[in-house]
């Protein structure tokens, strides 16, 4: 009779216990709801954003939009590297995110059938130009919202003691245009680093996911946008790979003239990089105007921050100015509700027209925009004035190119054939199959 | 009342069978089922057939970290029971401070995969250091740090379910060795092993699946580098599933064939070493 009660009691237990989890999820969420949805007819925006530099601005701006709207905001920022992941599992989920982002035309190519037609919002009739949407015929399924230069960041005030040091060739920055000018600055400084008070000419090359792209995709580019340029196309299913060996000299000077060696690569990361620079350590850091709030109010001074062009050897370089693009375009989910879809639309309005939205884009984030509204916002950031002065002085900006990677896993497979080589694991051919043939496998394999 | 039991019983199972019907059973078809299919988030699938268990066929990643994986599990199954049972048995002598020894072995089991695996990152990598390596220099580092990890994670756990079957073997059947004049290695081999035959069965059985199915701490030690060398098959099916556009269905037919070869090893292991248990 004991046992019966007792059994009783434990699954009368585990009912209610069920019953209450349940109810009590039910309850978070439908207060979440009401508490953002306020007064206006309850649409709702969630925001899955992709740069982790800027995730705490994201969410203060939501907040500020949500206090002057009512229209609740979430954003949630996906860590470096799993944003592809992460945009899968939420696209899965029933509050799947009503703003994304997609790379470029590529990545655009596995969210297509997600993207709500953008040509009748008010956001796109901001852009200034139809260089920095991504259409399918006539549809506007994504638009960029920041427009992003990358090239050589390097430390002024250690520059100018090396260019006034004795031992120096190089005397002068305006010398520094080719390659031959930076494989010699960087030797020298490696050789007399203690002299300069510094670790190494680069900062560690890390192939830490934090830190691979900067040279599996961003410094990729280079011998892509060559070759484009060459045989004049702007995309393609097979790469010849004709610039690869001004590839192996740069990343060879990179791994060679570092903070570290070349077999420590691997376990280093984006922020080991950017404290080496940041702290005064190394002089060149390759990467690009985001990385500017993680530099920002360390050892090096706001004025001594400048960008210098990635040369690679090739002729007529000299006239070569920064890598300017967009890999950020925000796209809105075309499955959500109705009411969604108008609070997202609403959302980014307010985001390029309203005056805390432009501070928090230019001054906060310090992003230039494609968009006409942003006029009076130019951002303080000292690099993004670096690009300024090579567009002034007449060079050519170099083409984000990187957007038309066959894949991800062109990206990954490469990275770790830059790796191997670096490490003595691998051989330079290693690259060359990963960058070449994976091309053409990867291209055929995402457009059967 | 045995009656009454009888009567209600599926009012009684319902809440369990609800919770493992939407938790198991529904997960499980409808992984079947994606297994077949094209899909770029898992609610909007398109039937295609067998096409995704062919594309396996030619994945030298997958073949590759099959045996890296059945080569991992060997030596992490014979490393783990070994020592756990020698740590077992050295802590049920009664020798000074058994508890504390025996808290001190369960400890890393407390604590979670991934924090294991960065912990251990950064200490292997601080030792390789020295030597201008690093784990991921090559596959059999992460392999090696793999399964220094696993060790110190899961020996104190497998010990004490040793020590609670030592425990159990009745004190007279020792005794009645001793008096035989069985040596010390001779009760253990007689008396100790076959005695303690279930707890072996258990053990086995966690390790063995346990290393198969290993994940966090192969995505927070290696992440799978050098080129995806170092990834498991758990790994390797969520960097499939996750990280290639087009490959979701691939992935999810990999991890169906994990689970056919995860649940026939653990079937026959089981069937093998439960034949040698003795009752008492």
């Amino acid at each position: 009779m004991k046992k019966k009660r007792v059994l009783a009691f434990v699954l009368a237990a585990a009912m209610v216990g069920g019953l209450v989890t349940g109810c009590g999820s039910s309850n978070d969420s439908k207060e979440g709801g009401s508490s953002g949805g306020g007064s206006t007819s309850s649409g709702k925006v969630y925001y899955l954003n992709f740069k982790p530099e800027q995730a705490d601005q994201w969410v203060e701006l939501a907040e500020q939009y949500t206090d002057e709207t009512g229209v609740q905001v979430d954003v949630q920022t996906a860590a470096s590297g799993t944003y592809e992941s992460q945009l899968k599992s939420e696209m899965a989920k029933d509050e799947a995110p009503t703003l994304f982002q997609v790379n470029g035309p590529v990545g655009l190519a596995t969210w297509k059938d997600y993207c709500y037609d953008l040509s009748d919002s008010a956001v796109y009739k901001d852009v200034s130009s139809d260089d920095y949407v991504l259409k399918d015929g006539d549809r506007v399924l994504g638009l960029a919202y920041v427009i992003e230069t990358y090239g050589l960041i390097y430390n002024k005030a250690i520059l100018n003691d090396y260019f006034s040091a004795d031992w120096s060739t190089v005397k002068s920055i305006d010398d520094l245009n080719n390659f031959e000018a930076l494989k010699t600055v960087a030797e020298e400084i490696q050789a007399h680093k203690d002299d300069l008070g510094v670790e190494g000419a680069f900062t560690s090359a890390g192939m830490d996911s934090s830190s691979d792209w900067r040279f599996k995709t961003h410094l990729a580019n280079l011998p892509i946008y060559y070759e484009y340029k060459d045989r004049g196309i702007t995309s393609t299913d097979a790469i010849e790979g004709t610039y690869l060996d001004n590839y192996k000299q740069i990343w060879d000077l990179y791994i060679n003239n570092a903070t570290c060696e070349p077999s420590m690569i691997s376990s280093k990361t984006g922020d080991d990089a950017s404290s080496e620079f940041a702290l005064g350590e190394a002089v060149f850091y390759q990467n690009g105007t985001w990385a500017y709030n993680d530099i920002k109010d360390n050892e090096v001074a706001d004025e001594d921050l400048g960008m210098l062009p990635i040369y690679i050897g090739v002729d007529g370089e000299e006239n070569q100015g920064l890598c300017t693009g967009s890999e950020n375009y925000w796209c809105v989910n075309k499955n959500a509700s109705e009411e969604d879809i108008q609070a997202t639309l609403d959302f980014m309005q307010w985001v390029v027209e309203s005056d805390e939205g432009r501070d928090m884009l230019a001054n906060q984030m310090g992003f230039v925009t494609p968009f006409t509204t942003f006029a009076d916002y130019l951002p303080a950031n000292p690099l993004v004035l670096a690009n300024d002065e090579y567009d002034k002085a007449g060079k050519t900006p170099v083409s984000w190119n990187f957007t038309t990677m066959p894949s991800e896993n062109w990206k990954n497979n490469l990275g770790s054939a830059l790796l191997e080589y670096a490490q003595g694991t691998g051989d330079w051919n290693g690259v060359v199959t990963a960058f070449v043939d994976g091309w053409k496998t990867e291209y055929a394999a995402a457009n059967k | 009342m045995q009656k009454a039991i009888k009567k209600y019983f599926p009012i009684f199972v319902l809440p369990t069978m609800i919770a493992f019907a939407i938790g198991f059973l529904a997960p499980f078809l409808l992984g079947i089922y994606l297994s077949f299919c094209d899909f770029t988030t898992v609610t909007d699938a398109e039937f295609i057939g067998i096409g995704n268990y062919l594309k396996i066929l030619g994945d030298a990643e997958f073949i590759h970290s099959l045996w890296y994986t059945a080569l991992f599990t060997i030596v992490t199954v014979i490393l783990i029971n070994v020592l756990a049972f020698a740590v077992a048995l050295l802590l049920t002598k009664g020798i000074r401070g058994t508890n504390v020894f025996r808290t001190v072995f369960f400890m890393p089991n407390l604590i979670g995969g991934i924090v294991l695996g960065y912990v251990w990152q950064l200490l292997l990598n601080g030792v390789l250091a020295h030597f201008e390596r690093t784990l991921t220099y090559s596959e059999w580092f992460g392999f090696w740090g793999l399964v220094i990890l696993m060790l110190w994670q899961q020996i104190g756990y497998m010990m004490i379910i040793y020590i609670s079957g030592i425990q159990n073997i009745p004190g007279d059947l020792i005794e009645a060795a001793k008096i035989d004049g069985a040596r010390p290695s001779q009760i253990l081999r007689h008396v100790t092993i076959p005695m303690v035959m279930p707890s072996i069965t258990i053990c086995t059985f966690l390790t063995l699946t346990n290393g198969f199915k290993l994940f966090d701490q192969n995505l927070a030690l290696t992440n799978g580098a050098p080129s995806k060398m170092s990834e498991l098959l758990a790994l390797n099916i969520y960097n499939t599933f996750y990280g290639r556009a087009g490959w979701e269905g691939v992935g999810q037919a990999k991890a169906v064939i994990f689970f056919i070869i995860v649940g026939v090893i653990a079937l026959i292991q089981n069937k093998l070493t439960t034949s040698k248990e003795v009752q008492q």
